[in-house]
């Protein structure tokens, strides 16, 4: 089943770095996902994130306010 | 609004707003502070709820302030349960007001914010972000 990979960020530089990670991850993985980086403030604060960039897996929020290294995004993605 | 700001600097209030008088000095304390200084207040029951986006985000935080009402201490116990264990802890009663007995009063309320802002060393606010964390 495809994975729905949300980044929640702005766009500033760390945001775009989890993006990076987290595709990188689930290539490694060779995990189906569809990565969508999230920007707008109203839908980042609809998952009750308060702290960016965060990464969401099929809804549920893993990560909030860092970028982890790829190998523990791998064990979030997995 | 400003957008962004993962510099970091998070700072989270989380009172236990209980029913009695002390849960609600500790309610009207911490909404006072998300107010008037640099730490927003947050919501304790997407803890409990297991809010994915609220825990982890707390997790994120670099202080955390819990303003319990009464020795019970229900939000400490709450964040304690999701393994938040690192935060600068105020308990209401331990201020002199007795619970269900002394009226809230907002003097009191201002006294209080005041003194565990200094207490924990809650900076002035100098922006209205609502999300923190991202920055260049």
């Amino acid at each position: 089943m495809t994975k729905k990979l949300q980044i929640l960020g702005t766009g500033c530089p760390k945001c775009k770095q989890l993006a990076m990670l987290t595709e990188e991850a689930a290539k490694e993985l060779g995990i189906e996902y569809e990565l969508i980086k999230v920007t707008d403030i109203n839908e980042i604060v609809s998952f009750g994130v308060m702290a960016t960039p965060a990464l969401v897996v099929d809804g549920v929020v893993k990560v909030a306010g860092k970028v982890p290294p790829v190998g523990e995004i791998k064990k979030l993605l997995a | 609004m400003s957008s962004c700001s993962c510099c970091g600097g998070t700072a989270f209030i989380f009172p236990c707003s209980g029913g009695s008088n002390v849960g609600e000095y500790s309610d009207r304390i911490a909404r006072r502070l998300g107010r008037d200084t640099a730490a927003s207040m947050y919501c304790l029951a997407g803890i409990g709820g297991n809010v994915s986006g609220i825990v982890e985000s707390t997790k994120a935080a670099d202080k955390i302030v819990v303003i319990d009402g009464c020795p019970l201490d229900c939000a400490r116990k709450t964040l304690e349960e999701k393994g938040i264990v690192s935060f600068i802890h105020f308990r209401i009663t331990d201020f002199g007001v007795a619970k269900y007995k002394d009226p809230v009063s907002e003097e009191n309320v201002a006294g209080f914010a005041a003194r565990i802002a200094t207490e924990a060393a809650l900076g002035k606010k100098e922006s209205t972000n609502v999300v923190a964390g991202c920055c260049s």
